[in-house]
C-alpha cells in the first residue's frame, strides 16, 4: 500500500501547488477540498512546511468517528466517506498534526494518500512510496 | 466565473457584496480601473472619498502564477493614477474567500482593522496598533489573534503609513508589497492599520478533464522553462553586474551609472554571502523571493546577536544601495530592513535620501533640516534618517515624505530630483525607452512599457528608433502588458501566457474568448486609465525630466532634450 511522506520539508517554499492540486483531483478549483496544507513557520522569516496525515496506525480521527465516515485504511491513514459525514468535527479535535480541515458545508478534508499532489512539488518536500508492513 | 466584489465601507462600518461585468473588463487591472473610477471619482487622495480597490484574475487560482493581487487608487504621490501590484498570498486569498474584488470605501473615525472571512467581515479596534511602527510586529500580532493561517494575508501598515509619507507602502506576508505610490498612505488616511483575508474556496470548472489537462501543460510549461532559472537562483537581483558593466546601474543620485564595487552587491555576492532562504507566492513553483540571513552583533553586550532575515530585490538593491553608494550587502540588507519595517516603498526612500545627500553636500539643506549627516556611501546617517522620514520628524522630512519633486520645489536642486511624473526614478538608465516609458506609463513606471528591455533591445541590433515610432512601440508594450495585468498572470510568466494559452485557458473555465477579444479587452482598459488619469489633472505640460537624466550617456549615447520633448507631444497628440 502506498501513501504520502515527508522527503524533506526543509525544502518547502510555501507555494501550495500541492494544496490545489488536491483539490483539483476532486474536481475542484481552490483549497477548500484540499487535504494538505501548506503553512509559513509562524511567519515567512522561518520558512515553510506541510501539513498533512502522517498515516497513524491506529488512527484517533476513525476512533472518534460515529458514522463511521473516517475508517483505518491499510498500510496507515484513513478512507473517508464524504457521504457518510455528519460533520460533527470530532476528527478535527482528534487529530494531533492538525492535518483535518474543516470545510464550509461542515464536512471535511483529509489526505487519503492518493498521491496525486507529488507530481506538483516542484521542491522535493513530498513523495510517494510503499508503506511499511 | 468569480465576479463577486466585496464592498467595506470604513465609514459606516458596512458591508455588502455586487456582480462585477467580467465579459466586458475582466478582472485585475481592468476591474480595478472601473471600479475605481466609479468610487473615487475625483475625490483627493487621502480624503474619505478615495477608495482602494484590491483585484483578482479569473485565472486566480485556477492556473498557477496568477497570483498577483492588482491594488488601485488614487495616487497621494502624484495626485493621479495609483496602480501598484502585489504577490504573496493576497490574491488567492481574496479568490478563495469567493471575490474577484474587494474594494475599501470612506474612513473609519477610530483606527481599526478588517478581517474578512469568505462571507463575513469583522471590524476590529486597532487603537493598541496604531502606534506600533514596525510592520512586521503589526503583522505578527494580528496572525496571532487571527485563523487562517496558510490561507490567509496580512496587509498592514508602518509608521511610514500611518503618518502618510506619500510613499508608504502597505506590507503583505512580510516579504511582498503595494510598494509604489502610496497606497500606505491611503491606508493611514482611513485609519486602516490592516486588512486580514482568509478563505477556503471551491470552485468547479466547466470541464473538469479539459481544465486538468491544461493546467498540467501550464505547470510542466513553467517547471520546464530556462528562463524560470534567472529568477529561482540568483533572482532579480542577477541585473546588478551586467547593468554595471554596461554602465547603467544609476548610482550615487545618478552622478554616475556605474559603482565601483558594485560587486560586493552583486545577485551573486547577495547568494554567496547571505542569501538564507527562498520562498514563493501562493500557486507559484518559481520561489523567485530571495531572503537574506543577516547577523547582526548588539553593541553593548559581548556575544549577542539578532538574526535578520531580509527579503532583497534588484530594485531594493539599486535604491537603497548603489543609489547611496553603499558598496556591502550586509548594509544594504540593514538599510532594506529598516525601509520595511517603517512600511516605505523602497525606491522611493532610496530615490529620496540620494536627493537629501545632495541637497546637503550643495549646502541647499544643512543638518539643522536633515539632523543626521548624511554622506553616500555611509549606512548609518541612513537608517536613522529613515525614521525621521517616517516620522516626519521636521518639514523637511515632512517635505521630503511627499516626494523628491516636492522637496526639490522648496529647497532647490530639481535637477538633480530624479523623479518622473511625481514618482521616483525605478533603477534603470537605459535611455530614452525607459525615461520616456516612466513619463507617459499610467503608473509612471518602469514595469509599464518595459523600456530598459527595449533599450536594451535596440542597442543590440544596432537600431535607434525616431521619438514617434519610440512612443507607439512603448504603448504597444504597455498595451500588451495589460493583459497579464488583468488575468494577474506575473511578469515573469509573459513569455507562457500568450494570448493564444490565454484563450485555450479559458474554455474550462466557461468562458469562450479568442485571442483578439483579448487585446480588445487590453486596448479598453489602456484607454479607460488614460481617460481616468485625465480626469484627474495628469498632463504632459506637468511632466519634467531631470537634467541629471539626460546628462548621462545611456548605453554609449548622449541624450537630447528636444527628442524627449517631441515624444512628448507626439503622445499627448495621438493617446490622451
Amino acid at each position: 500500500m502506498m501513501r504520502l511522506r515527508a522527503k524533506d520539508l526543509d525544502r518547502c517554499v510555501g507555494c501550495q501547488l500541492c494544496m490545489y492540486a488536491c483539490s483539483r483531483r476532486q474536481g475542484k478549483i481552490g483549497t477548500e477540498h484540499s487535504g494538505i496544507l501548506a503553512v509559513s513557520l509562524s511567519g515567512f522569516e522561518r520558512g515553510a512546511t506541510v501539513i498533512f496525515c502522517r498515516a497513524c496506525e491506529r488512527p484517533p480521527c476513525a476512533e472518534v468517528c460515529p458514522t463511521g465516515a473516517l475508517v483505518p485504511r491499510k498500510g496507515g491513514g484513513v478512507r473517508y466517506a464524504e457521504s457518510r459525514c455528519m460533520g460533527c468535527g470530532n476528527c478535527v479535535d482528534a487529530c494531533t498534526l492538525g492535518a483535518i480541515f474543516r470545510r464550509r458545508d461542515g464536512k471535511v478534508s483529509v489526505c487519503v494518500h492518493c498521491g496525486y499532489c507529488v507530481s506538483f512539488c516542484a521542491h522535493g518536500v513530498l513523495e510517494y512510496s510503499e508503506a511499511e508492513a | 466565473m468569480r465576479s463577486r466584489v466585496l464592498f467595506i465601507n470604513l465609514s459606516s462600518y458596512e458591508h455588502w457584496s455586487e456582480d462585477f461585468e467580467v465579459e466586458e473588463w475582466l478582472g485585475g487591472v481592468g476591474a480595478g480601473i472601473r471600479l475605481l473610477r466609479e468610487h473615487a471619482g475625483r475625490a483627493e487622495p487621502l480624503s474619505e472619498g478615495n477608495a482602494v480597490v484590491l483585484s483578482t484574475g479569473q485565472f486566480t487560482p485556477a492556473y498557477p502564477m496568477a497570483s498577483k493581487c492588482v491594488g488601485m487608487f488614487r495616487s497621494p504621490l502624484t495626485g493621479t493614477l495609483g496602480e501598484s501590484h502585489a504577490g504573496g498570498r493576497v490574491a488567492t486569498s481574496i479568490a478563495n474567500a469567493g471575490y474577484l474584488a474587494v474594494v475599501i470605501l470612506g474612513r473609519a473615525e477610530e483606527p481599526v482593522y478588517v478581517v474578512v472571512e469568505n462571507d463575513r467581515v469583522h471590524f476590529r479596534d486597532a487603537r493598541a496598533i496604531w502606534r506600533v511602527r514596525d510592520s512586521i510586529v503589526v503583522g505578527r500580532i494580528i496572525a496571532k489573534r487571527e485563523g487562517g493561517a496558510g490561507v490567509r494575508s496580512v496587509l498592514r501598515i508602518g509608521a511610514a503609513g500611518c503618518s502618510m509619507v506619500r510613499y508608504a507602502c502597505v506590507n503583505t506576508e512580510t516579504y511582498r508589497h503595494f510598494g509604489r505610490l502610496g497606497m500606505g498612505a491611503v491606508f493611514g488616511s482611513k485609519n486602516l492599520k490592516a486588512l486580514v483575508i482568509s478563505g477556503r474556496g471551491s470552485f468547479t470548472p466547466e470541464r473538469l478533464s479539459c481544465y486538468r489537462r491544461i493546467y498540467r501543460e501550464i505547470f510542466s510549461r513553467i517547471t520546464s522553462w530556462k528562463e524560470a532559472k534567472k529568477y529561482y537562483t540568483l533572482g532579480t537581483a542577477a541585473n546588478v553586474q551586467p547593468l554595471n558593466e554596461m554602465r547603467s546601474l544609476p548610482s550615487l543620485n545618478l552622478r554616475q551609472t556605474h559603482l565601483e564595487g558594485a560587486e560586493n552587491i552583486s545577485g551573486e555576492a547577495f547568494a554567496e554571502r547571505v542569501l538564507g532562504r527562498r520562498v514563493a507566492c501562493s500557486h507559484c513553483p518559481v520561489a523567485c523571493i530571495h531572503i537574506g540571513a543577516l547577523r547582526v552583533p548588539y553593541g553593548d553586550e559581548p556575544y549577542f546577536y539578532k538574526t535578520l532575515m531580509v527579503g532583497y530585490d534588484y530594485e531594493l538593491i539599486y535604491s537603497l544601495g548603489s543609489m547611496l553608494g553603499i558598496r556591502s550587502a550586509g548594509e544594504v540588507l540593514r538599510l532594506i530592513n529598516q525601509v520595511e519595517r517603517l512600511g516605505m516603498d523602497a525606491i522611493s526612500a532610496g530615490v529620496a535620501l540620494a536627493w537629501a545627500t545632495e541637497a546637503l553636500e550643495r549646502r541647499l539643506v544643512s543638518r539643522r533640516e536633515t539632523i543626521e549627516e548624511l554622506k553616500f556611501g555611509r549606512v548609518e546617517g541612513y537608517i536613522k534618517a529613515t525614521e525621521h522620514l517616517a516620522s516626519g520628524a521636521n518639514e523637511f522630512y515632512r517635505a521630503l515624505g511627499m516626494g523628491v519633486e516636492h522637496a526639490s520645489k522648496i529647497y532647490g536642486g530639481e535637477e538633480f530630483a530624479l523623479s518622473f511624473g511625481g514618482n521616483e526614478m525605478p533603477g534603470y538608465c537605459t535611455g530614452y525607452g525607459s525615461y520616456i516609458g516612466y513619463l507617459i506609463g499610467s503608473r509612471h513606471s518602469h514595469l509599464d512599457a518595459g523600456g530598459y528591455e527595449l533599450d536594451q533591445k535596440l542597442a543590440k541590433e544596432g537600431k535607434e528608433l525616431s521619438p514617434e515610432e519610440l512612443v507607439d512601440t512603448l504603448v504597444r508594450r504597455e498595451v500588451e502588458k495589460q493583459l497579464l495585468s488583468t488575468l494577474v498572470v506575473c511578469f515573469f510568466a509573459r513569455s507562457i501566457y500568450t494570448p493564444e494559452l490565454v484563450a485555450t485557458a479559458f474554455e474550462p473555465l466557461g468562458m469562450e474568448v479568442s485571442p483578439g477579444e483579448l487585446m480588445q479587452i487590453a486596448e479598453r482598459i489602456y484607454a479607460e486609465k488614460q481617460r481616468y488619469r485625465g480626469e484627474l489633472g495628469f498632463s504632459m505640460d506637468r511632466l519634467r525630466v531631470p537634467e541629471r537624466a539626460l546628462k548621462q550617456e545611456a548605453l554609449g549615447r548622449s541624450l537630447s532634450r528636444e527628442y524627449v520633448e517631441r515624444a512628448l507631444r507626439y503622445f499627448a497628440e495621438r493617446y490622451l
